[in-house]
């Protein structure tokens, strides 16, 4: 196909409508015998029409997962540990590396040392375990909010928040991220993983992370031996004096 | 996760020849399994390749105390490595169909995989995470509801940072949604999985960005989907979000813009709200990609993606053209704009060279830009785009009656117009195309016939020159064009 040279140009060019030609219509035109009408066609979905593009989409999609499925290549480096006070994680590769901090040292609570896979979780952890204020509340009205994101119920009780979520939400009755508060102090060291804690079932796995007994608290814990090809942005552990909110739109 | 590993193609140990030919055979299945209605399925998603590629390590068949011995040595070994590495066991045998429904039928071993899933630390939770990737890609109904208690950590994990492993728990749930059991989907809907995905789909990461598109589509092709997901998804900000990651401009990314583009093309389709869609600009921004993509297909040789870009931009554009009300039509500047039919014609060559297969689609969607536009048919006179529209003619019938559809709109709009179309090829063409046998274009051949000679009567008698009544008479028998070949004689004689 033969195209004019100029449409080019006019691509690149400025945004322009032509002016129309008049329009004249005879009554004639697509009177009986004849049929037609300038008509905008619609498809639906499973229409034969796409049948062509539906292939091609599906064939793209076959090869794309099969990448995804592979053992992926990982960038490897000399082995390095993990600077953040207390965790003596070895590594040998960044990808582990940068999965390590984020899940481990992300979003972790300053005052208790529990590491929890989100912002929204960590939000909730310090309100409910962390906050007097909350408790205070908590006796007076309902402050249990449900932990899926978009609800917004909120309970008397953090069991009745649970069974809220266990017969509307489907979750699981042994959340992990759903303990009620103990009496326990900041998280025990868990980096030399002794015998006795491996033997349980990892039931407090995600909030427990290798600090040592006192940690200070809002301590940005960076260090200058971190790769520098390595980058999380919002990493750090945090408490309760933080009124930063991060990744929340208006 | 195209843009990071394009460049490593997995290694198969057969000749160009026989890629080819594996790649008809596979087309020929997809076909086939369009036409029984059954192309949204896990089987057909991923290809028995585990087995036969030399490149990858082969799946491996485990028993059940080999299964359960990962499984504890995982779970209880003191020796962080050691543990890793018996899960890498276990995730290499759960390529094989056999291991997974060994697994399945262990009791405990979920159980014990979603605790390694959910511990704290961190390469245990990058296997464990892997092999429920593999258990996802599982045909068997039974083993995609047996992931079913680790649905509520993977949307959880979602919010997270670590973006690898946002992007497997994304694609696992990508393929778990698809398929035959809808507990699947009946249980992440009220877990929240929309939600879930817009605080996702704010992630500065590529990857994890297309795979999000992926697993949204997934669940947008569900059969349920018009009813019980688009209503909550259009509530939602995802639609925002989406149209956003469209936007053409130095951060748009061409895989990620596939999958949403198909995300739109299923929320189109359904016609649940789509003039929400309309009033948050899905429009201008479809137009918008269209002219970046007739750019770049004019500057790259290789543009694999624009290409899979195209078809769902086209599918879009044209669909949602029929929900703007007859009135509205003339505000939009962006469909009156001739730059959107260059565009359209600068791929339309593009595709002729690349995939012919679109070009019925591209066709289509230059009939809904024309049929009520006045201003657009003029373009396609002033930029001198009626002769590369005649030659695609002979391509096929389908490609026939769509040009003739176009011409028709164009000639239909009076004398003005078919001035400009005389003298030129248009008749020749015409007789061509009435010494074929499909009815469908001699029908429309036909049609166009009459207008042309209704505005320009000097059009009957070269007709009549050029022996158009016998072109006429070979299909005076057929019952769907013998009145219409009638007038037309009648006409041509006597004017």
């Amino acid at each position: 196909m033969l195209l004019p040279t100029a449409l080019y140009s006019r691509l690149a060019g400025a945004p322009g409508a032509a002016e129309p030609l008049p329009v004249e219509r005879n009554p004639a035109a697509g009177a009986a015998p004849f049929l037609f009408t300038p008509r905008l066609v619609r498809f639906p979905r499973d229409h034969e029409f796409f049948e062509d593009g539906d292939v091609q989409r599906h064939l793209y999609l076959q090869d794309m997962l099969t990448q995804v499925s592979e053992t992926p290549e990982k960038s490897m480096v000399p082995e390095f540990t993990c600077q953040v006070a207390g965790c003596c994680q070895v590594f040998a590769a960044l990808e582990d590396y940068q999965h390590h901090y984020h899940m481990s040292h992300g979003n972790t609570c300053s005052l208790c040392s529990r590491a929890f896979p989100s912002g929204h979780l960590l939000d909730v952890h310090i309100l409910e375990w962390h906050d007097s204020l909350f408790q205070i509340l908590a006796q007076r009205q309902d402050m249990y909010q449900c932990l899926v994101e978009g609800c917004p119920e909120k309970f008397r009780t953090s069991q009745d928040r649970k069974d809220h979520m266990v017969r509307l939400h489907l979750y699981p009755a042994d959340f992990r991220f759903d303990k009620p508060k103990t009496n326990r102090g900041p998280a025990m060291p868990a980096a030399a993983d002794p015998p006795a804690r491996a033997l349980k079932d990892d039931s407090d796995a995600m909030e427990i992370c290798s600090e040592p007994a006192a940690p200070p608290p809002c301590r940005r814990t960076y260090s200058h031996r971190i790769p520098s090809t390595v980058c999380f942005g919002q990493g750090a552990a945090r408490g309760f004096k933080s009124t930063k909110k991060r990744n929340k739109h208006p | 996760m195209w843009s990071r590993r394009q460049g490593r193609l997995s290694t198969l140990a057969c000749g160009v020849e026989e890629l080819r030919c594996r790649r008809r055979e596979r087309e020929a299945a997809l076909r086939k399994a369009r036409r029984e209605q059954q192309l949204v399925s896990k089987r057909l998603l991923r290809e028995d390749a585990p087995e036969e590629a030399g490149g990858q390590s082969a799946a491996v068949l485990l028993g059940e105390a080999e299964v359960q011995q990962f499984l504890r040595l995982a779970q209880r070994g003191t020796d962080e490595k050691e543990r890793e590495k018996a899960l890498v066991s276990l995730r290499r045998g759960l390529q094989h169909p056999e291991t997974q429904q060994t697994f399945i039928r262990l009791e405990g071993s979920m159980r014990t995989l979603v605790g390694l899933l959910t511990s704290n630390r961190a390469l245990l939770q990058l296997e464990a995470a892997r092999c429920l990737h593999e258990l996802s890609h599982s045909e068997q109904s039974a083993v995609a509801e047996a992931c079913l208690p680790a649905t509520s950590y993977l949307l959880t994990y979602l919010s997270g940072h670590s973006s690898e492993f946002i992007e497997l728990c994304l694609y696992t749930l990508g393929n778990l949604i698809v398929g035959e059991s809808e507990a699947v989907r009946k249980q992440l809907l009220p877990q929240g999985i929309v939600p879930a995905l817009v605080a996702c789909i704010q992630s500065p990461h590529v990857a994890v960005l297309e795979a999000l598109g992926y697993a949204l589509s997934q669940l947008l092709q569900s059969k349920e989907a018009p009813e019980k997901i688009i209503p909550s998804l259009l509530d939602s900000s995802l639609l925002q979000h989406m149209l956003r990651l469209m936007q053409p401009g130095p951060k748009l990314n061409l895989g990620v813009a596939v999958e949403f583009a198909w995300c739109l093309h299923y929320i189109i389709c359904s016609q649940v709200n789509n003039a929400m869609l309309l009033s948050h600009g899905a429009l201008p921004t479809l137009a918008m990609l269209l002219l970046d993509m007739a750019g770049a297909a004019q500057r790259m040789d290789d543009a694999g993606l624009e290409l899979q870009l195209a078809c769902p931009v086209f599918r879009c554009l044209s669909n949602l053209l029929t929900e703007v009300p007859v009135e509205a039509m003339g505000e939009q500047m962006e469909l009156r704009d001739e730059r959107i039919v260059a565009a359209l014609f600068i791929l339309l060559q593009f595709f002729l060279q690349k995939q012919p297969t679109l070009l019925s689609e591209g066709l289509w969607l230059l009939n809904n830009l024309t049929a009520n536009s006045p201003t657009l048919c003029t373009s396609l006179l002033s930029l001198d785009l009626i002769e590369p529209l005649l030659q695609l003619l002979p391509l096929s019938n389908v490609i026939s009656v769509l040009v003739l559809t176009v011409l028709c709109n164009i000639v239909e709009k009076g004398p003005a117009y078919c001035q400009r179309l005389w003298p030129g090829t248009l008749l020749s063409c015409l007789l061509n195309t009435l010494v074929l046998s499909d009815i469908e274009v001699v029908g429309q051949s036909l049609e166009l016939l009459q207008l042309l000679f209704l505005y320009q009567p000097e059009a009957a008698q070269a007709f009549l020159q050029q022996s158009g009544l016998q072109a006429l008479e070979r299909h005076q028998e057929e019952t769907q064009l013998r009145d219409r070949i009638l007038a037309l004689q009648q006409t041509a004689i006597h004017g």
